[in-house]
């Protein structure tokens, strides 16, 4: 990673007496940001070792390919499983995003008070609340980006092998393309990605005020609270409004920016279908960031308090 | 303006009283040493001092509120509240990296320069390197931020007596002008007596005895006696007493010299030997 740091508001070798007394929020930010990476690699390593998986299955499909093109040229296939590698590679990576995302927020406030390396980092002039926004950033941006980079290169490169694969056969990669729509994966995918993290953004905010709080096992404080009065409704009345509160909380956010009418109802099938008003005006993507902001207000405040355990 | 203003600080921990109304005044340019056994309040002390931790009563420290003004201060203050914090995952080369980010006052070079005079090597992981090493680097990071006030707690604890000499050394050598000031609190009395300027001991909460290094020579006087002057240097109320090989050791508080030297050899006494009399006489008075 190089420094745009450098560029943001360090002076250029300035005289002792004119060196600044404190650097800006964004110099911290970033600081504080790539220190999160540092620590917890497997916000990169994991999203591509799943990515690796996936296109190793693409190459092995390789062998089957050209007999698939083949069929779809003479018409005697339906061109409907060509998207299929993409859109696994696409669904499997933003999975393993999810999961990494989780566990992250979980740990982003405890880990530092279990090693006690908390009492080095408050050693330094960075606030709780930068730290804690950074922290924050991890799961509700640098996730994201860093799964659509994944998918867009991992993508890009089965395109290009299975262009690869027709030319050795003597295939038309045309055959291929005209069936490829890449360009509403790459301009759907990246919306549906923004619309996802703004509408998860109160679960992660959610795990990183339990892991400033809880002294141990912060997964057990922050899905406590709701898997046990889900499961105490669905014994007792037999009704699952807490889970389906839950899911929807969790996965609702693809569901309503790919759907046409909201509620995950009627999935849309062209870039045009997609409707960023509709989305930006659901009271509930609102009330979640509302809350989300409470929530973090609140890790704010608790780091300010919390000692080393 | 002094660089740290306490008066009347109190913090208590449900019914336990950490701090009982200290009033500690401590002077820009001084390096005072907080001496205290376990849980005498030295480490909340520092804590409230550092905004860590709320308190009650009034506190100061470079002008501000620790308390309510924590990230302003924290431009100017330094502190190693406990060893081996460092965070375990972390590169050498990243923790320069870091504290270079994010400290204005930070001169990389001079970190270099302190960890080049170690055999600490940039690649390394914090987890990787001994205690020694760890306190080492958190060290050279430290004393290459150019911060009014550093604050010590115990950083030396469970490091072997080497690395203790040298880590006090360089703190006074490398580290240490006129114009800074330094609070460290230590159960190694003895290892830092020679750079303190000032001394506090704390027990119970309460502050036992406030006074620069100048002061205690001026009034603590240890005399050596045969058991034949002994109960002559008894009549000259000694704070503490103790036997020696074919001598006993009395500790006096502002007695005269001169009436002391008719009975024995007299010397200035050692801060560990003051601090014992004190205590001791602090634990009799409570008995």
């Amino acid at each position: 990673m190089t420094s745009p740091s450098d560029a943001l508001d360090e002076p250029a070798v300035a005289p002792q007496e004119a060196a600044p007394t404190a650097f800006s929020w964004r110099r911290l930010f970033y600081w504080s940001v790539r220190r999160e990476l540092w620590e917890n690699r497997s916000i990169y390593i994991a999203p591509l070792v799943m990515a690796a998986f996936g296109l190793l299955g693409v190459l092995l499909s390789t062998i089957t390919l050209p007999h698939y093109l083949r069929a779809i040229a003479e018409g005697a296939a339906k061109p409907g499983r060509l998207m299929s590698p993409y859109s696994f590679l696409a669904f499997s990576v933003m999975l393993v995003g999810f999961f990494v995302a989780g566990f992250y927020s979980l740990g982003a406030l405890h880990s530092e008070r279990r090693d006690r390396s908390i009492l080095f980092w408050k050693s330094l002039p960075v606030s709780d609340l930068i730290t804690v926004l950074s922290k924050a950033a991890i799961p509700m941006a640098v996730v994201p980006v860093v799964t659509f980079a994944i998918i867009f290169s991992s993508q890009s490169f089965v395109a290009l092998w299975s262009t690869l694969v027709s030319l050795v056969n003597g295939i038309s990669p045309t055959v291929l393309w005209r069936h490829l729509d890449l360009t509403t994966m790459w301009v759907v995918l990246p919306y549906g990605l923004v619309v996802n993290a703004l509408w998860q953004a109160p679960v992660f905010a959610w795990f990183i005020l339990v892991s400033g709080w809880a002294r141990r096992t912060p997964i057990l404080w922050a899905l406590g609270p709701f898997v046990a009065p889900a499961l105490v409704e669905a014994g007792a009345f037999r009704t699952h409004h807490i889970a389906k509160f839950m899911g929807e909380r969790v996965f609702g956010g693809f569901a309503e920016a790919y759907s046409i009418k909201g509620d995950g109802e009627h999935t849309i099938h062209y870039i045009t279908q997609l409707n960023p008003a509709r989305t930006f005006s659901l009271p509930d993507l609102w009330i979640g960031l509302a809350a989300a902001a409470a929530m973090l207000a609140a890790a704010v405040w608790l780091r300010r308090r919390r000692e080393p355990i | 303006m002094a660089c740290i203003e306490a008066r009347a600080l109190r913090k208590a921990f449900g019914a336990t009283v950490a701090l009982d109304g200290l009033d500690l005044k401590v002077e820009a340019g001084r390096i005072l040493g907080l001496i205290g056994p376990n849980g005498a309040g030295k480490s909340t002390a520092l804590l409230a001092m550092l905004g860590l931790t709320p308190y009650e009563g009034e506190l100061t420290v470079l002008g501000h509120d620790p308390w309510t003004e924590r990230d302003r201060l924290m431009r100017d203050v330094c502190f190693i509240a406990d060893v081996a914090v460092l965070p375990r995952w972390m590169r050498v080369s990243q923790a320069l990296d870091y504290v270079a980010g994010v400290h204005p006052r930070f001169d990389r070079a001079k970190a270099e320069g302190f960890l080049g005079r170690t055999t600490i090597k940039r690649t390394s992981k914090v987890r990787e390197l001994s205690k020694g090493m760890v306190t080492q680097l958190h060290l050279a990071l430290i004393m290459a931020i150019d911060a009014k006030l550093l604050i010590l707690d115990e950083p030396t604890l469970g490091l072997d007596i080497l690395f203790r000499k040298q880590f006090y050394d360089s703190l006074l050598n490398d580290y240490f002008d006129r114009s800074r000031t330094i609070v460290v609190t230590t159960h190694q009395v003895e290892e830092v007596q020679h750079i303190l300027t000032d001394v506090v001991f704390i027990d119970r909460g309460r502050i036992v005895l406030d006074a620069s290094m100048e002061e205690l020579e001026a009034r603590y006087l240890e005399l050596a006696v045969t058991p034949e002057q002994l109960a002559a240097a008894r009549t000259l109320r000694p704070l503490y007493e103790r036997a020696g090989l074919g001598r006993s050791f009395l500790i006096f508080d502002g007695a005269d010299r001169a009436r002391l030297e008719e009975l024995g050899e007299v010397r200035t006494p050692s801060l560990a030997d003051i601090f014992v009399a004190r205590m001791g006489e602090r634990q009799e008075r409570a008995a």
